[in-house]
């Protein structure tokens, strides 16, 4: 017979997804604030970038080929965007050997062991950045003033956050318009919130993420800190709110690191409870904790509840009885 | 903004093209025909001819066994030449009858004039005995015999019929085809539903892909009030009966064992519709069929009127034939259809349409881990957690897969189509729903 006949239960057609698109839409939504960074603090940024990269990609290599003895699995470029994003929670003039330290941590503790991609219960980049904020809390914390002209060197040295923390900040006078282009101290990745959001309408529009838990997080913190603004009066009502998302990681944590598939709830129902613990327990530490900035800590803790919020928060069911 | 159904759903190409312009063709009479005593939901039919047995055109040759059952007619006139086990489209044996033609002669009660007969004043139950002895079943693919659809339990009360005019399964275009040229019969057919059910209102559901059929019935519909065409924003699974119903009404068919009745519905498909105006008005049982045979490497894609039993590759042949190489012939259309590896399979009364893929489109991509993207979760139409269904499916937890409400999934296959790591969700869900069925039958059988 001229033909072979295939069979194999239905669906017998595929959609356009596959997980290397999605992992790719990530690092394409990420480009804008990379770019920003680049200008802001200049070249380095992109060899701490290319060598986080290269580290997670090459570490998943070898741990899948040698210890998991699976096929290759870097081609679904999930590697690509831990590194991205590790590299993009650290400050621009980290020694590259500590980014080295933190690709291992990532790939090798955080991610692999579990089983690789889809098994790990933690987001492998912030595990990797909260570890280094322990193991080297001097160079994870000092960082290089934002150095573009044009713009007040407004916080020198520190982050908002941090100036926050030391009762430095005068909440009538921060430089919005700063913290909004990308002129405040910081990871390199955080800093301008126009690029964090322009990569948010784009994973928006590419339907790669749903809007629950940004919106979730951010909402919460504004509403925590619009709150708390109230309690101290006048104008912080509005002020506290807008300095809060616009510093730290706060965007860029509820739109990259809080989506991430693997360690975030299936349900939409559930996505809102995580981003309002990711919210809340920010602002916890913001406001009352030892570290001035608490969103990595926050997304951590909740990737623990994950589970838990799946067993237990399911979709409504089609006909489901009122 | 257009109607649709409240949860999940995905977008698939609809390739409706390749057929949609081709006006419905006469097949060929076959010379033989195979007719499967099972060709709907319930028990097989028991043949009421033997070998050697002289049979026309619409003389039934098969009757119902029981209640959830249905009639069958032969297609040709001619001999019965056995009554045994034949294979069928997966090549498994099934009791078929076959039948030798000679000529083409008809049942003398049978109108087959183009005369279109309106007028219908038959009782309610008279109508309903018509369907049965017509052996309609729903042509949607779904084939559900129609007279059980229509005998409404004992307190419960029909509200709306509704036409499954949605044809939401990429490629199929035989009801497209079916509203656009017997339209006429199809509103007739309507009425005589609504007279059957004692309902005056209906609702023609069509999708927005198809804008001249919406304006092809609703000018034959003209100024009456009783039958609505309804455009619905085009989704799959749409033309799904409790996503239609929900799309119409807004109502929600609880999960099983509930049934549309509990919210009031009657769906009944299109071709279906036309299939009673035939039955009740001109006496003709349903012995054919529109099928559409389509693909992109189907050199002259048709909607084929088509006698039952017809064999599916005389079908192709007639369309061009088969290009050479890989190929999957599926019954139906892409998202639920089932593959054939004999297509000598007769066409039967569910068969709207032959759907060829080749090449690349016959294989199925490298399956890869979970990446929890909760993709399957947002297009579940039942609002269930395909992910979950599967992994427990693999582990054998059945009694977690019931209390995960596996019994309300429909199949569409949504979540496996959209699954970007290409897992075959929709196997392991359909394994455990079959294993937890069979679980939930022998527990009520025990009590």
């Amino acid at each position: 017979m001229a033909n072979k006949f295939f069979v194999s239960p239905a669906p017998h057609v595929h959609g356009d997804l596959s997980t290397t698109r999605l992992m790719g839409d990530v690092v394409i939504a990420l480009l804008p604030a990379l770019m920003v960074s680049v200008r802001v603090f200049g070249w380095n940024v992109l060899a701490i970038t290319a060598v986080s990269i290269a580290c997670c990609v090459l570490f998943e290599f070898l741990v899948q080929k040698y210890l998991v003895k699976g096929p290759a699995t870097v081609g679904n470029l999930s590697a690509v965007v831990t590194g991205l994003l590790l590299a993009m929670n650290l400050p621009a003039n980290i020694p590259l050997w500590i980014v080295v330290i933190g690709a291992v941590v990532a790939i090798c503790i955080a991610k692999m062991p579990f089983g690789g991609l889809g098994k790990n219960i933690f987001n492998p980049a912030l595990a990797a950045r909260v570890f280094l904020l322990i193991a080297y809390p001097v160079q994870m914390t000092s960082f290089p003033k934002p150095t573009l002209e044009g713009f007040a060197d407004a916080y020198s040295g520190a982050t908002p956050l941090g100036a926050a923390k030391a009762g430095l900040v005068d909440f009538a006078s921060f430089d919005i318009a700063g913290m909004f282009t990308g002129a405040m101290g910081g990871s390199f990745g955080e800093i301008s919130a126009l690029a964090l959001l322009l990569g948010f309408v784009y994973l928006l529009m590419r339907r790669v993420i749903s809007w629950h838990i940004p919106v979730a997080v951010i909402g919460t913190i504004i509403a925590f800190s619009a709150i708390y603004g109230a309690t101290e009066g006048g104008a912080l009502v509005w002020q506290m709110p807008l300095f809060h998302i616009l510093s730290g990681g706060a965007l860029l944590g509820a739109i990259f690191m809080a989506t991430d598939y693997v360690t975030s709830p299936m349900t939409t129902k559930g996505m809102v409870i995580y981003g309002i613990g990711i919210g809340v327990i920010t602002m916890c530490i913001r406001l009352w904790g030892a570290y001035p900035e608490g969103m990595s800590f926050a997304i951590l803790i909740m990737n623990s509840t994950v589970p838990l919020i799946n067993k237990y928060v399911k979709p409504k069911r089609f006909g489901a009885v009122k | 903004m257009a109607k649709t159904f409240p949860i999940g759903g995905v977008h698939p190409s609809d390739n409706k093209q390749w057929s949609k312009s081709s006006a419905i063709e006469t097949m060929e009479l076959p010379d033989v025909v195979n007719i499967p005593l099972s060709q709907h939901i319930g028990t097989p039919a028991t043949a009421i001819v033997k070998k050697g047995d002289k049979v026309v055109v619409g003389q039934k040759i098969a009757e119902a066994t029981g209640f959830m059952s249905a009639n069958i007619h032969a297609p040709i006139s001619g001999t019965v030449t056995a009554v045994d086990l034949q294979p069928n489209g997966q090549g498994i044996r099934q009791m078929m009858i076959t039948i030798k033609r000679e000529d083409d002669v008809w049942d003398e009660a049978i109108d087959r004039s183009e005369t279109l007969v309106t007028e219908c004043n038959l009782e309610p139950k008279a109508i309903v005995e018509k369907i049965k002895d017509a052996g309609i079943v729903g042509m949607g693919g779904a084939t559900f015999p129609t007279h059980v659809k229509l005998s409404i339990p004992e307190g419960k009360r029909a509200e709306i019929l509704i036409i499954n005019g949605v044809e939401c399964e990429p490629y199929l275009t035989s009801d497209y085809r079916t509203m656009l040229e017997r339209g006429e019969q199809l509103i007739v057919g309507t009425r005589i539903l609504m007279r059957a059910i004692g309902v005056t209102n209906a609702v023609i559901g069509v999708e927005a892909n198809k804008p001249d059929a919406v304006k092809h019935l609703q000018a034959i519909v003209g100024a009456a009030t009783d039958i609505k065409v309804q455009m619905l924003k085009t989704q799959y699974p749409q033309g799904g009966e409790k996503q239609l119903i929900a799309a119409v009404t807004g109502r929600q068919v609880p999960a099983p064992p509930a049934l549309p009745i509990d919210v009031g519905a009657v769906v009944c498909n299109a071709s279906t519709a036309v299939a009673v105006y035939e039955a009740v008005q001109k006496n003709k049982p349903l012995i054919e069929r529109v099928v559409t045979v389509t693909g992109a490497a189907v050199p002259s894609p048709k909607n084929l009127l088509t006698r039952f039993g017809t064999p599916v590759e005389a079908l192709i042949a007639k369309c061009g034939g088969l290009a050479e190489g890989d190929v999957k012939v599926i019954n139906g259309g892409p998202m639920m259809g089932r593959a054939l590896s004999n297509i000598a399979m007769p066409v039967m009364k569910g068969c709207s349409g032959i759907t060829i893929m080749v090449g690349s489109a016959t294989v199925r991509g490298v399956e890869s881990a979970c990446i929890k993207c909760a993709k399957c979760v947002e297009a579940c139409p039942m609002g269930l957690e395909p992910y979950l269904l599967s992994k427990q499916a693999r582990k054998r937890a059945w009694d977690a897969m019931e209390a995960n409400d596996i019994t309300s999934c429909i199949e569409c296959g949504c979540c496996q189509f959209t699954c970007p790591a290409n897992i075959p969700l929709l196997d392991y869900v359909r394994l455990g729903k079959q294993t937890v069925m069979g679980i939930i039958r022998a527990r009520n059988m025990k009590k």
